[in-house]
């Protein structure tokens, strides 16, 4: 019973939003106050270091160095202004959303492809398949990195976009087949029937049937690919070595060690850094916690 | 397999033919046998056109490049030109006997049981205690999720910001009148590996708490009203029903973290850089692979760093999944899909 290996994953069978449970889920309450209590101790434990990143871009470095956990007094523009007005931010940037989306797409598209192919079909070798792509999660990035870019050297990729796209796309893999396979196992066998009596070829079952039916999966498996190729840090420093190739987590570390003694800057610099990623995060978020919330009980 | 995939795609863009022709013809084909043959190459290509590319990416650089370091491993190789300097097993002679090794084998056990011993037992409490109905939870469980979501390099510029001798910390402490506890948090080495926890807890337990919470979420409701009904106070009902019935869950994320820690880099890189950490006490196997390799040049040596931390992965995740996940799991990773 393979789809329990996906228990932490989405479940293909249910809907995956707040309200899973439909009309059967009891109207929410006000809980003890302890709890209430427990909750913000925690909460604030978690938002407090990003709130002191955030907040620190607004104060100047005498305020940091006077008072190192103060709030802004006065509050102060001009970093985030000078960040915003940069090119290196913005280049770094754009960089940043060429590498994650294009990942994001080839990890859907060929993850979709492969993963269709295992939940669909029956061939011999598929059992040897299926373990291949599972096994790479054992082979983390960071143990392959020294050979892979002697391979990204040999393709002629150094300190080229693709050369961190495509390992990327490679290494995203396992983790979207082991997610994508029991959503795509889980449509009907009489729909692909009745696509077959209506004439529909297998390809255009894909096509038509199977992309639709499975874009939850497929939204989850996006935003993991996402956030982890937006967040990726191994990949870039060993592939891309000119500034104007960064991402932006190269750029946060390059910037923090050039303006070491300018903290004040390097905060909001990080600060809008991990925005997007956070923007990304709140907007995609019931897909996220949704889905792992939504998991188990498949 | 070459010699059958060949033949099938001959026969395959035949039947293509037929079906992009439409159904009539198809139906209209006289012998069934040979349908049916036709059928199953086109089958054929149909895997092999949507499973080749993405075999072929993830073969070439995924697989590869982890082959390729096993075979370096055999060699004193300096990164350029051909390896020729084959040094057979030495490389993981002195790997074994090397005192640093062993200190960053050490520091990654540490890293894994600490993260283990910590955050396991936190997150189920944190997941029983906010496993309610209450006003707010959604908002709750996004924010304890911020953490996770942050990548490894600003968790680590700005935690070290906060932690620096003159940082935020020590400001708070003197201001809430516990300046005695004033420590130089990064760069003291009885300290450091405990600041690294301090890190790695926060950045990763908002995970550990969505999971278990999925998991509660699986328990049924009337299990807990059947014990009540028979008298169980609130801690047995968490001790017979919640503890036993999140084991899956538990055993999942705990798997998640140790083969995580194992592999730990970006955040110890970033903090402590790749020269100051051997010295901080906070250097892990990935640290001192990269050291050995980009840095020093030693790619051979680095190799086989690579190959010996793939291998207690590999063997602990063996390990881990054969007596441990063995229930959960039922060799899904092993046996393949059935």
């Amino acid at each position: 019973m393979s789809a329990r290996t996906a228990d932490w994953f989405p479940s293909p069978a249910r809907p995956r939003s707040g309200k899973r449970r439909g009309g059967q889920e009891k109207p929410a309450k006000w809980g003890s106050p302890a709890v209430y209590f427990i909750a913000l101790v925690f909460i604030s434990v978690c938002i407090a270091p990003v709130l002191y990143i955030v907040l620190g871009g607004f104060r100047t470095n005498s305020q940091i160095t006077t008072s190192p956990a103060g709030l802004p007094h006065p509050w102060v523009f001009s970093n985030y202004a000078n960040v915003l007005k940069s090119n290196t931010f913005w280049g770094e940037f754009a960089n940043s959303a060429v590498v994650a989306l294009a990942s994001t797409f080839g990890i859907v598209i060929l993850g979709l492809m492969v993963s269709f192919v295992l939940a669909r079909y029956d061939f011999k070798l598929k059992g040897a398949m299926y373990s291949l792509f599972a096994a790479g999660l054992m082979f983390p990035l960071v143990i392959a990195i020294t050979p892979l870019y002697i391979v990204i050297k040999d393709l002629g990729l150094v300190d080229n976009l693709a050369g961190v796209i495509i390992p990327e796309i490679a290494f995203g893999l396992p983790t979207t087949v082991i997610i994508l396979v029991p959503f795509l196992r889980a449509i009907p066998k009489e729909i692909e029937e009745a696509a077959t009596i209506d004439g529909a070829s297998r390809l255009g079952f894909f096509f038509r049937m199977v992309m639709p039916l499975s874009l939850p999966g497929v939204v989850t498996v996006g935003i993991l690919a996402f956030i982890g190729s937006w967040n990726n840090y191994v990949l870039p420093l060993y592939i891309l070595n000119t500034q104007a190739n960064f991402t932006l987590p190269l750029g946060v570390q390059a910037f923090s060690s050039q303006y070491s003694q300018d903290t004040a800057k390097v905060l909001a610099f990080t600060s809008l850094a991990m925005l997007p990623a956070l923007v990304f995060f709140s907007i995609f978020q019931k897909r996220i916690v949704g889905g792992l919330t939504g998991a188990v009980k498949g | 397999m070459s010699d059958t995939l060949g033949t099938d795609t001959a026969a395959d863009r035949q039947s293509q033919g037929t079906a992009g022709a439409g159904d009539a013809a198809a139906s209209a084909s006289p012998a069934p046998a040979v349908r049916r043959r036709s059928g199953r190459g086109r089958m054929r290509l149909e895997i092999a056109v949507l499973s080749g590319p993405p075999i072929i990416v993830f073969v070439a650089f995924v697989i590869f490049p982890v082959v390729l370091a096993a075979y370096y491993g055999f060699y004193k190789w300096q990164g350029y030109g051909a390896a020729t300097d084959w040094v057979g097993l030495n490389n993981y002679r002195l790997i074994l006997t090397d005192p640093a090794f062993q200190q960053v084998l050490w520091h990654s056990l540490m890293i894994l049981v600490l993260s283990l011993v910590i955050q396991g037992p936190l997150a189920i409490i944190l997941a029983i205690l906010l496993n309610q109905r209450i006003r707010g939870r959604a908002i709750i469980r996004v924010l304890i999720f911020v953490p996770y979501v942050i990548s490894e390099v600003i968790v680590g510029t700005g935690w070290s910001l906060m932690l620096q001798s003159t940082g935020a910390a020590n400001d708070l402490l003197k201001h809430i009148g516990l300046g005695s506890l004033q420590k130089d948090w990064i760069a003291d080495p009885k300290l450091a590996i405990w600041t690294l926890m301090a890190i790695i807890s926060w950045k990763y337990i908002g995970f550990a708490v969505i999971l278990m919470l999925a998991g509660l979420q699986s328990i049924p409701d009337e299990l807990f009203e059947a014990a009540q009904i028979d008298g169980a106070s609130y801690w047995q009902m968490q001790r017979r029903i919640t503890l036993p019935l999140l084991g899956p869950t538990i055993r999942i994320w705990a798997f998640l973290s140790i083969i995580g820690s194992l592999q730990l880099f970006d955040l110890v890189y970033i903090i402590w850089g790749q020269y100051v950490s051997g010295t901080a006490g906070t250097s892990t196997m990935a640290i001192y692979m990269v050291a050995q390799g980009r840095s020093a040049g030693n790619y051979g040596y680095g190799s086989a760093v690579a190959v010996v931390m793939f291998l207690i992965t590999l063997i602990v995740a063996l390990i881990y999944q054969r007596f441990v996940l063995r229930r959960d799991l039922r060799g899904a990773i092993t046996e393949g899909v059935s």
